[in-house]
């Protein structure tokens, strides 16, 4: 009996544990609602990825026209919106800046974008490219809520604007402004949340709040696509492959029972 | 027209007298095919011996095909990967079939290994068809282990870097014995290409080989049935068992409906989600293997955590032997043990059916120990989760160690003369 007492009382603080787990190690993500089956917000997706990750990182797994073949772009638009240099179109997607200088300016090289969304998952990158603050102490100027002192600079500046850091929320004012904004419908116009982070926009750029928003969720399922190119068509042969089968299935039924009929 | 079809099927006659005198086709056929009796009443759970068979020729077609693309170079091997995945046609239908094949793998011989443990088919005359099968599992545990390292992801790096360093706890001769498994002082390019030699060519001719000897050893005894019972006590006048059905046609037959509906749930995750929530392919190894990046939790793959518990569980210094040697020891012992079933099974009956109380619940609390175990491997240790870890490993051996007393307590029911379920 004492040993199923033990077994008990572990089992409860192994529950209790895993729900700290959860809470502690992992972060607070938002979660990116995305639909592979829309090719424009994938189009604009790859749009912002030639113009403003390329640059620096490479997709070295992935090929132009591949891209373009999936996403259902013509090869003429293709070369004159996404392709800004001498690569060819079945070229791979390598960015021009050499991992020596990379390193002696940023201090690490800028990792290869190919898979990212599928080492860190799609929540994960929605949040971090929406995480970027101002931060007169860190060498680029720029910092991450998300990704602490990380040496990427805020690439994406421009269509954002500037964001500065009001400071970071604990898991009760998270669930208080998750009651307020299903209240509200909307978040105050005094700050924006990202994660767990409150930012105030000290300076507009391009786009606004929400079209940034939409534009990170855009850039977010494009780096989901590059990540398994062949996802995109997987599942509809997965659904023929299964209605064969299934059928299949049926009939090797009716063959399995004709011969054992006469077996009692 | 009659006199021609007549020739042509005297001819084919011909033929198979020609090969028969010379290769004996046709016997070989009868004594394992057509002839071939097993118990009519064989259930759903005597689908996972010919599912593994096509499980172990699926991996070696895919495989070769892999192997076509695949580059075993530390420098090559995870671009080649991802070259698979994008540019060679089909090339990622391969490779998913070929990943999430080893977790199917697995799934299917450890079902396999379930059916002869609750139908008693590890018991005398099978002890034999049992002890080739544990070498198989043993096989089909390094065959994987090895194939792991071969995409060169961080994962595949880090879980062949802890899994090799177990060697090291070895007195005396541990750090000679991991530097020439590895052929480096770390895991490198050498270890690489010779994981890839042991991956594509010895290990599964090892399994083709151990698999031949498994079918021929059940031959020669014939299987098993839910009722444990032997089918050839009641013959008819000819000799054939009167419970007995011939494996061709009615198994083959039967068996395609077992593989259909297998194909179904296997090609289902291929196609939806190939990545099983990252228990078949894990995030951690879509990064390319960093020997200056260790990941937050080395985990090995699902099928090996149930022994990597046991490996963690151990935190005592027996007879003032450090707990990590130890911890190897009860790993290795909890695979090493399932080849003395067949001597510790002291039950007077085989199957489930007719056990006695006590074997139940023992039967239920090692399952859910192994499954427990199985999870705890999976996450990262706590102290509580470390003592849990303790309770199952603990009841985990003592299904074994207390079987000869548990499987001979209790009223066991009594064993029909013929089969009781009906064919279906």
């Amino acid at each position: 009996m004492k040993l199923m007492k033990n077994l008990f009382v572990t089992l409860l603080f192994l529950s209790s544990g895993s729900v700290m787990a959860a809470g502690g190690s992992g972060a607070v993500l938002d979660a990116v609602p995305l639909n592979m089956n829309d090719k424009q917000s994938l189009q604009n997706g790859a749009k912002l990825f030639v113009n403003y990750c390329l640059s620096c990182h490479s997709a070295s797994y992935a090929r132009y026209n591949r891209v373009a073949e999936d996403l259902e772009i013509p090869l003429a638009l293709l070369k004159q919106n996404l392709m800004f240099t001498t690569e060819k179109e079945g070229d791979l997607m390598q960015t021009t800046m050499p991992v020596e200088d990379a390193k002696k300016w940023f201090g690490v090289a800028p990792p290869d974008l190919s898979l990212v969304s599928r080492v860190r998952k799609p929540n994960w990158v929605y949040t971090y490219l929406r995480a970027f603050y101002q931060d007169e102490s860190s060498p680029s100027g720029w910092n991450n809520s998300l990704f602490e002192n990380v040496a990427m600079p805020h690439a994406l500046f421009e269509l954002q604007g500037v964001q500065r850091l009001m400071g970071k929320m604990d898991a009760d004012e998270l669930h208080a402004m998750d009651a307020h904004a299903a209240d509200a419908g909307d978040q105050s116009d005094a700050y924006t949340v990202v994660g767990d982070a409150k930012f105030e926009l000290v300076h507009q750029g391009m786009l606004s709040p929400a079209e940034f928003d939409k534009a990170m969720m855009d850039l977010t399922a494009f780096l989901v696509y590059l990540a398994e190119p062949v996802q995109l068509k997987r599942k509809a042969i997965g659904v023929y492959t299964l209605t064969f089968l299934i059928i299949l299935m049926g009939l090797c039924y009716l063959l399995k029972k004709e011969y054992w009929r006469d077996v009692h | 027209m009659a006199i021609h079809r007549h020739d042509n099927h005297q001819s084919a006659n011909a033929f198979m007298e020609w090969i028969d005198r010379r290769l004996p086709v046709t016997k070989v056929w009868n004594e394992h095919l057509a002839e071939y009796m097993a118990a009519k009443n064989l259930n759903f759970w005597y689908f996972f011996g010919s599912l593994a068979m096509l499980m172990l020729v699926i991996q070696i077609l895919t495989g070769i095909f892999l192997t076509m693309h695949y580059k075993p170079d530390a420098e090559l091997a995870f671009a080649s990967v991802e070259y698979i995945m994008r540019d060679v046609p089909f090339g990622w239908l391969v490779r998913y079939m070929h990943s999430t094949g080893a977790s199917a793998f697995f799934v299917i011989v450890y079902l396999h290994m379930f059916r002869g443990l609750i139908y008693g088919s590890h018991r005398e005359p099978r002890e034999l068809v049992w002890l080739i099968g544990c070498v198989i599992f043993v096989a089909l545990m390094a065959e994987a282990f090895m194939g792991y390292l071969l995409p060169w992801g961080n994962m595949s790096y880090w879980g062949a870097q802890v899994i090799i360093s177990l060697f090291d706890v070895i007195p005396y001769f541990g750090p000679i014995l991991t530097e020439w498994i590895r052929g480096d002082f770390v895991i490198s390019d050498a270890t690489l290409n010779r994981f890839f030699a042991f991956h594509v060519i010895l290990l599964p001719l090892i399994l083709v080989f151990l698999v031949f000897l498994h079918l021929v050893a059940l031959h020669q005894v014939g299987s098993n049935n839910p009722d444990g019972i032997d089918i050839y006590e009641h013959v008819d006048e000819d000799g054939k068992p009167l419970d007995g059905v011939a494996f061709h046609p009615y198994y083959v037959v039967k068996d395609l409906v077992g593989v259909c509906g297998f194909l179904i749930i296997y090609l289902g995750i291929v196609f939806f989600a190939p990545d099983f929530g990252g228990i078949f392919l894990e995030k951690d190894n879509f990064a390319p293997a960093n020997p200056l990046q260790t990941p937050p939790d080395i985990v090995p793959l699902w099928y090996f955590t149930p022994y990597y518990s046991i490996l963690r569980a151990n935190t005592f210094n027996f007879f003032w032997i450090d707990a990590k040697v130890w911890g190897v020891v009860f790993m290795g012992l909890a695979i090493a043990v399932f080849f003395l079933l067949p001597w510790l099974d002291r039950s007077p009956v085989k199957s489930i059916r007719y056990r006695s109380a006590p074997f139940k619940l023992a039967l239920v609390l090692f399952l859910i120990a192994f499954f427990v175990l199985g999870y705890l491997g999976m996450n990262s240790p706590t102290p509580a989760r470390t003592l849990l870890a303790q309770v199952c490993s603990i009841i985990y051996f003592a299904f074994f160690i207390l079987m000869p007393w548990f499987t001979s307590i209790g009223k066991t029911k009594p064993v029909p003369d013929r089969v009781t379920s009906d064919a279906h």
